[in-house]
Parts: C-alpha cells; structure tokens; sequence
C-alpha cells in the first residue's frame, strides 16, 4: 500500500514538473518579460499601428476561418460518420493532412497552386484578384491548417450517440434538416464548441503557412505572430515579448472559454 | 392491416429476412419472435421504413407504403433502448411530433398533458430522460410515439433492457393500453413468455422466414415445427416423440405403452414439480408434474417408474415425430 502511495505521488510530482518546465515557466517568463519595463512600455509596444493592424488583422482572418472551417468540420464529420460511400477511407486520411504535414509546406503548396505562376493564380490574377502574399491567401493558409479540428472533435460524438435518435425523430414525421437541427445539432453541441475553441486558437497563433504566403508586409499582410517574428529580428525584444504577451492573452482567453464551456453532467 | 408481401432483404451475403409475408389483422397485438438473427427487428424495421426491402412489398391501411420513407408511413416506433431526447425534458419529447406538425401551443400542451397521465408520467414535464428510470423512459418513449396518433405501433424489444420486475409491470400495462386505444401493434421480442402473455397473435422468425403465425394457443398446442415448439415452450423426448414435459404422466407399476424409467433427480419448485429421469436406452426425459402427484408416487431419486405420453385435459395437446 505504502509503495503505492508513493508511486502516486512520485508520478504526480513527475507529470507536474515535466508540465511546468516545458509550459509553465516559459509562458510566465514571456509575461515577467513582458512587464518588466513597466505598463507604459507594454502600452506603446501594442498600440503603434503596425501591432493594432496585426491585431485586427488576426482577428480577421479567424473571424472567417473559424466559422467556414466549423460549417465544413461538421458536414465531413457527418458524411464521415453516418455516409456509405466509396472511398471513405481516403476522405479519413485527407483530413488529416493538415496534422501531418508541415504548415510551411502547406504554404509552398498554396503559392504553387495560387501564386502568379500557379494555374488558379494566373486565372484569378487575369480577373484582377490577388490571393499570394494578400489577405485571401492567408485565409486560405489558416482555413486549411485548421481542417482537422472541428471533424476531429465531432465524429466521436457522432459514433458515440448512434443514429437513433434521428431514427426516431423520422419516425415522428421530422425531416432530414428538422432532425438536424432540433436533433443532432444539439446533440453535438459540445463536441462543436471544443472544436471551434481549438479552431479559433490555432488560427490565431498559426506562424508557418500563413507566413510563408503573406509577404510580411508591415501594415497589410501582417499578423500578431508574423509581428513577434518580425520585432524578434530586429532586436526589438520588448516589442516581441509584448505582442507575444498579447498572443498568449487571446490563447489563455480561449483556453478559458473551453474550461467554462465544459458540458454540464447530462448522463445517459 | 398490415400486409407484408415476399419481402426479402440482404446485408452482403446475410439474408435477414428471406422471402416472408405475413398479415398483420387490424387492431390486434402481433408479437414477431424468433431468436436473435432471426429478422425479426429487420422484418419490423422494414414496416416502419427504416430498412428497404431488396424484393418485395408492404402495405399498410390499404396504401403501398413499400417505398414510402418513415415520415409518411403514419407510424409510431418504439426503440429497445428508448432514443430518447436527452437534451429535451419529457414535455418536449412528447410534444416532438406535434410541434413538427406545427400544431397549435394549446393543443399541443392538452395532449402531451394527457398522454403523460395515461402512460403515468404526470408530474415529471420538466424532467429530463437522465433523470428517469429506465422504465419511466420507455414509457416517456411511448407517450412520445402515441402523440401523433400511429396508425401502427411497432415496438422494438421495447423491455428488452429494463429488469424482470419492471417488465412484467410494463407488460400488463402495455396489454391495459391496447385495450383501450386498439391501435394495431406489432412487438418484436425474443422472449415466448413475453409473447404468449401480451399478444393476441404471434408469429414465430427464424433464419429470416415466418415460420407460423397464428394465435398464441394455436401456435403451442399445433406447432407446425420443430422449432415452433422448442421456441414457445419447453420439449422433451419420449419413444421417439417431441412432447411437451406436463404432458408425459408417470405411474408406478407397469402400463400399457409406457416406457420404463429411473429417476435420476427431483427437484421441487413449489407447486410445481420437476423430475429427471432416464429412460433404459439411456435417453434422458424431463417430467413436470404438480407437487400432490409428486408426493402421490413419493417419487424420489432412484426409483423406477413409467411414463406415458397423456395430454390430460388439454383437446389437441403438441407432439411432434422426431426428426
């Protein structure tokens, strides 16, 4: 008994410290960092216009992610779950995609397909549309980085709560669309909210792609993430660390909203 | 009425259900039973138009409903595992296909208000289904299906998860309430018990055919199978003969046509009494009698007794050529 008292502790100890040292302490730092010149430094460093466009900016572009990639995370959870169709399996790999490769491949991909010399690029580019190193592209970038999250969150749910409940409410006389919505929507509720918390925080701290297809440029294509890059360079260390700061604000801010989100005690 | 006509439906190689037909008479109470895999919920499914049929045709009320999708069908369904709503308290629930048909609120609330008192749920509106009993939630599933006034009423197992107690509760009043609606019900279970005390017909499943259907007396005591028999009751083997074990009387001394017995083992069960015994080819034989014909032989293990088969009272008792 004694042995496995100390066994608990000793792996709790282990699980605690390994967490603290890789998250913790570095997060805090960036804060302790942050306000060591002082409140005023901070002010200055996130309001010049460059820090406020990135802002907004950021917003932005998760602003249209998050939902688009939400409706889309939903309807291929759907059709993974409850469809019968050919290639299925290749649709499940798909998905995955954006997990297993590198966002920076991501983004080579997108300037080979969208920019000027790209087969879309030179299409859209003739009807006077630009989506490399402009905000589509970075959307683009950011949707296609996020796929897996919303599907990855709401096909468990799916499996888990069967189909009959919608058989039942067929049953009843409710079409397919009144059993979505007063059915498997609300079933799904949750598995939805984690996975637009997850959407939303990786769109906003998403670095790779969307720099390699933005262009950098100060006061257009460019977000908190490609700023705390940029100021990093130029050893603007107290500008990086508060536009990161306001970055980890945004992502504890999420983290916060998932926490309180957690479902209520609805058992079975 | 309900008319299944040739339906045969296949899942790859697997023939759930294999060329069956079978009429469901209006207003009566039809339990579909068969051991699992026989297709009987498949069979059931098919009415309802939850499955389609690869061959073959279903009609209800006179109307082709075969490829009618569920909504049209006029139906109430009932799931073994309840599907209730979990998000929604019971008042939604049962309001779910009024308020699809866009009934007005008054009518709605008098109805559900009145279903939740006949299926004994007044009081519980505002729960939701975690917070009821299995059986209150089959109930809550019923009063659900009943609200939209079903032409037919299918039940999938609908006891099939709750405990023995709560089952035979439900089962007398499922029979109370048919009673008094009459709305034609057709009930898969794979219990005979179940079947033979709640239905007024019973059609026996097995290996996806209908092997008979018929009244419940009609189907115990005129098997037309083996397997009719062995599902609806218990069967024992006498001088080359299925017979049922209350029909086999046992006496002390030598009889004519009787066969000659050991007791290997007597067990008693109240006022019932069950009796082991092996015949002088070494074929076992299983006898029920009543406990004061018991005590009249003062049968006991060991002794030597003989049996005969004697449909006492019963007009056309079951027996059956062994295969």
């Amino acid at each position: 008994m004694r042995t496995d008292r100390s066994w608990r502790i000793g792996l709790r100890v282990l699980a605690l410290g390994y967490l603290a040292v890789l998250l913790l302490v570095p997060v805090g730092l960036v804060f302790w960092r942050t306000f060591e010149p002082g409140a005023g430094a901070v002010w200055n460093a996130v309001s010049t216009p460059a820090a406020i466009h990135a802002f907004w900016l950021t917003l932005e572009i998760a602003a249209i992610a998050v939902p688009l990639n939400t409706l889309l995370g939903i309807v291929t959870a759907l059709a993974l779950v409850r469809g019968r169709f050919r290639g299925k399996w290749l649709l499940e790999a798909v998905i995955d995609l954006p997990f297993a490769i590198s966002p920076i491949v991501i983004g080579l991909a997108l300037i080979l397909v969208y920019g000027s010399g790209g087969w879309a690029g030179r299409w859209l580019g003739q009807h006077g549309f630009q989506v490399i190193f402009a905000v589509p592209g970075m959307v683009l970038a950011t949707v296609f980085v996020c796929v897996p999250f919303v599907v990855r969150e709401v096909a468990p749910v799916l499996r888990e709560i069967g189909d009959e409940q919608e058989q039942a409410a067929a049953t009843l006389g409710a079409s397919r669309m009144q059993a979505f919505w007063r059915i498997t929507l609300p079933a799904i509720r949750w598995g939805v909210a984690y996975g637009v918390v997850l959407t939303t925080a990786r769109a906003i701290g998403e670095f790779g792609a969307v720099s390699v297809v933005s262009g950098k440029i100060a006061g257009q294509t460019e977000t908190l993430t490609l700023l705390v890059e940029k100021r990093f360079q130029n050893f603007d260390l107290a500008g990086a660390y508060a536009a990161s700061a306001l970055l980890a604000v945004i992502a504890l801010g999420t983290l916060l909203a998932m926490t309180l989100l957690k479902p209520r005690k609805e058992s079975s | 009425m309900i008319t299944v006509q040739g339906v045969t439906k296949r899942y790859g190689a697997f023939r759930a259900l294999d060329d069956v037909s079978l009429t469901i008479p209006d207003g009566s109470l039809t339990a579909l039973l068969g051991p699992s895999g026989s297709g009987k919920s498949t069979l059931l499914r098919t009415i309802a138009g939850l499955e389609a049929p690869d061959a073959g045709t279903v009609t209800i009320a006179g109307a082709d409903a075969t490829r009618l999708p569920p909504q049209e069908r006029g139906i109430g369904f009932v799931f073994q595992h309840y599907a209730a709503f979990k998000h929604m308290s019971v008042r939604d629930n049962v309001a779910f296909g009024l308020s699809i048909r866009h009934r007005p609120k008054a009518e709605i609330r008098e109805r559900v208000g009145e279903l939740l008192r006949v299926v004994g749920l007044d009081g519980y509106q505002d729960r939701y289904p975690g917070q009821l009993s299995g059986g209150q939630r089959q109930r809550m599933a019923l009063a659900r299906a009943l609200a939209v006034e079903p032409t037919v009423l299918l039940l999938d197992e609908p006891f099939g998860a709750l405990d023995a107690k709560v089952r035979a509760e439900l089962r007398a009043w499922l029979r109370r309430l048919h009673d008094e609606v009459h709305v034609t019900t057709v009930l898969v279970t794979h219990d005979q018990e179940e079947a033979m005390d709640v239905a007024d017909r019973i059609a026996v499943l097995n290996g996806g055919r209908v092997e008979q259907d018929g009244r419940p007396r009609e189907l115990y005591e005129d098997p037309a199978s083996e397997f009719v028999m062995g599902f609806l009751g218990p069967v024992t083997r006498l001088g080359g003969r299925l017979v049922r074990p209350h029909d086999v009387a046992l006496s002390g001394a030598p009889v004519d046509g009787a066969a000659e017995t050991m007791v290997t083992r007597v067990v008693h069960l109240g006022f019932e009494v069950r009796a082991e015994l092996v015949g002088r080819d070494g074929e076992p034989l299983e006898v029920q009698l009543t406990r004061s014909e018991a005590d009249e032989l003062e049968l006991a293990r060991g002794d030597i007794v003989w049996a005969r088969w004697a449909p006492g009272g019963v007009s056309r008792a079951a027996a059956l050529e062994a295969a």
